[in-house]
């Protein structure tokens, strides 16, 4: 051992190790490593950033070439976005100027593009639907696929591949097709344009992605484990409950994001099934764009908000995302 | 266990009434899934097999009419559909290959602990969870000539002389290709982060010793990387790519929000052909039923490769 440590080895060691020397080279990687992710980072981001800036701009900025970094901030995106407008005809408009009387922010800032509101857009109760309705599919698929995935990765199941690929062949149909004998199905059923018709479909539309790569987690996790638990005295459910749920943890933090972000961002099942009732806000803000002329801060406004839940969620359960499954003594 | 077994063992005398066999565990676990895949999935597939045999159309107050292979053999014939197959697989190969990279390599740099290293893999993150759709609208601001962000970050202010993407056109002059490209672009922006996911989950799972044990064997990092990084990452990053696959065959939200399957033709990937066939003018449902399922065999058949080799690749690990 003395001999080894004298020596050392004699090619710096670059990748992760617990060896003790690590040669200068490696230290200046590291922070050419850091710089480096921070430019991609910010190379990555600057969609999101413009994105940001075009939610905050006025109609006249966004159109203007070239492409402004600095200007002046309006909530205009968020007026378009909330409420339902209409446009003052010129004698109106010079009326209500000449006469402001008591108005509001929201109220002052339509009045300056020539608008009056008349009430709140259709969009927060489709914000409503969104959460309600990824929110519940997405609980519901991870932990539908986390059984499944178990079963499959520990239990003898008669033509196992054929089941599994049944699974995974289901998210191969493009969706456009599948809906029209669903629209029929679910006319049967009175369930157009409910929550539990779209929360169901949204969960089987999440399930083959859940089972699969929570298989992939689970296949990981050493069998060793659950066996001394069992000759440990533990029943099966116990030892899944026990031994492998806490192991599989990062595993169903990711899959959980994913599953969360399919459901949340979906749009044409949404597009065909929902009118009304159930209908979430990523088509809501399609039909924003339909509308004539695009209007770019409330596309902007309603994306950021839209995606705001999203990273929360993301950024809260990033440790369990990163942290990877770390393996004791006992592996494969 | 057997029933003899558990009752010498201490903790299981209270445990044994709750025991249940594997075989019904597995039942209890599986079935669930599987009866909601069936209801949800078997059904619709049987119903729309049955329409791609019928001439139905879903505006049309009529009751479907079976015309056998007719429609089969038309799309079959069909020189125009098999040019938007070729250019979904263009799109497929370009797009998922990069992303394979882009997130490879992302993956590689986050990979060390740092400090903000969290922070930024989020921030890396958040392209993915923006609604394709909503993507697909926001980037065709981005890729405007005049007002958009894309070319003048490229240094190309001047709308004269600069691409103009999303029309296929460079300086006036029509280039074939670069509006199947800026898609291309937005996919990867979009869903390469979605492999550094994977592929991150892959390398924390690497254990130190292997590492440990090429440095005292005194293994270079390029070896390193071929002969331990690699392989202990493919079997998350097949899962990655046959995924990506599939979606990039049925990707049909990013390209409608960005050039709806413009200028001509060239951006025509086979699902949105296929929505236009099955919910725009005439709506042919019976015929688009019957490309579906084309579609479908295709994404099977590529699927099945995959597949094949992800076991392969396990059964040598």
């Amino acid at each position: 051992m003395s001999s080894f440590e004298e020596t050392g080895p004699r090619i710096p060691v670059v990748e992760p190790t617990r060896v003790d020397k690590v040669h200068p080279r490696a230290k200046w990687g590291k922070s050419i490593r850091v710089i480096l992710t921070v430019v991609v980072t910010f190379i990555m981001i600057i969609p999101v950033l413009v994105m940001i800036m075009t939610a905050f701009k006025s109609r006249a900025d966004i159109v203007t070439p070239p492409p402004k970094v600095l200007f002046r901030p309006t909530l205009e995106g968020f007026l378009y976005l909330f409420t339902d407008r209409s446009l003052l005809s010129p004698t109106n408009l010079q009326a209500a100027r000449a006469n402001p009387g008591e108005l509001d922010y929201w109220q002052q800032l339509a009045l300056n593009v020539g608008q009056k509101i008349n009430g709140p857009s259709d969009y927060v109760g489709r914000l409503k639907n969104s959460v309600i309705i990824a929110g519940t599919s997405t609980v519901l698929s991870v932990m539908l696929g986390l059984f499944a995935a178990y079963a499959f990765s520990r239990f003898k199941i008669a033509g196992k591949d054929d089941l599994l690929f049944f699974i995974l062949s289901t998210r191969m149909l493009p969706g456009v097709v599948v809906t029209i004998p669903l629209f029929l199905l679910y006319k049967q059923l009175g369930w157009n344009d409910t929550h539990i018709g779209m929360i169901i479909l949204y969960t089987v539309f999440n399930l083959s992605f859940s089972v699969w790569l929570l298989k992939g987690f689970i296949d990981e996790i050493p069998i060793e484990y659950e066996e001394a638990a069992l000759v440990d005295g533990y029943t099966r459910l116990q030892a899944f409950f026990k031994i492998v749920l806490p192991q599989a943890v990062n595993g169903i933090a990711a899959t959980t994001v994913f599953c969360l972000i399919f459901a949340w961002n979906e749009y044409a099942f949404a597009l065909m099934l929902t009118s009304e009732k159930a209908r979430t806000a990523p088509p809501s803000i399609a039909t924003m764009l339909g509308s004539g002329g695009l209007e770019w801060s409330a596309i902007a406004a309603g994306s950021l908000g839209f995606l705001i839940p999203v990273a929360i969620v993301t950024f809260v359960l990033r440790d369990y995302l990163l942290r990877g499954v770390t393996f004791g003594a006992v592996r494969k | 266990m057997s029933a003899s077994e558990s009752q010498i063992r201490g903790p299981s005398t209270k445990v044994r009434q709750r025991h249940l066999s594997n075989q019904a565990i597995t039942n209890m676990f599986i079935w669930p899934t599987l009866a909601l895949l069936i209801a949800m999935n078997v059904f619709p597939l049987f119903y729309s097999l049955y329409l791609g045999f019928t001439n139905y159309s879903a505006i049309a107050q009529k009751a479907p009419v079976w015309v056998a292979f007719a429609n089969f053999s038309k799309i079959l014939n069909d020189k125009n559909l098999w040019q938007y197959f070729a250019t979904t697989g263009r799109y497929a190969l370009m797009s998922v290959s990069l992303q394979v990279l882009v997130g490879f390599a992302l993956a590689m740099l986050v990979r060390e602990k740092f400090k903000g290293g969290g922070v930024l893999t989020t921030l890396i993150l958040i392209p993915m969870m923006i609604s394709p759709v909503v993507v697909g609208l926001f980037w065709k601001l981005m890729y405007n000539p005049t007002f958009g962000f894309f070319n003048f970050l490229l240094g190309l202010a001047d709308p004269s002389k600069s691409p103009d993407w999303l029309a296929s056109r460079f300086a006036g002059h029509p280039v074939p290709g670069l509006a199947l490209l800026a898609v291309v672009i937005v996919d990867v922006w979009m869903w390469a982060p979605f492999v550094m996911l994977l592929v991150l989950s892959g390398l924390k799972a690497i254990p130190d010793y292997l590492y440990e044990a090429a440095a005292v064997d005194r293994a270079s990092s390029w070896f390193q990387f071929w002969r331990i990084t690699l392989p202990q990452v493919a079997p998350l990053l097949l899962i990655a790519i046959l995924f990506r696959t599939i979606e990039a065959f049925k990707s049909f939200d990013l390209v409608m929000g960005m050039t709806g399957g413009g200028p001509g033709v060239q951006t025509e990937l086979i699902s949105v052909d296929l929505y236009r066939i099955a919910f725009l003018g005439q709506f042919r449902t019976g015929y688009g039923s019957a490309l579906a399922y084309i579609i479908l065999i295709i994404i099977i058949a590529i699927s099945n490769l995959y597949i094949k080799y992800l076991n392969q690749s396990k059964g040598e690990g």
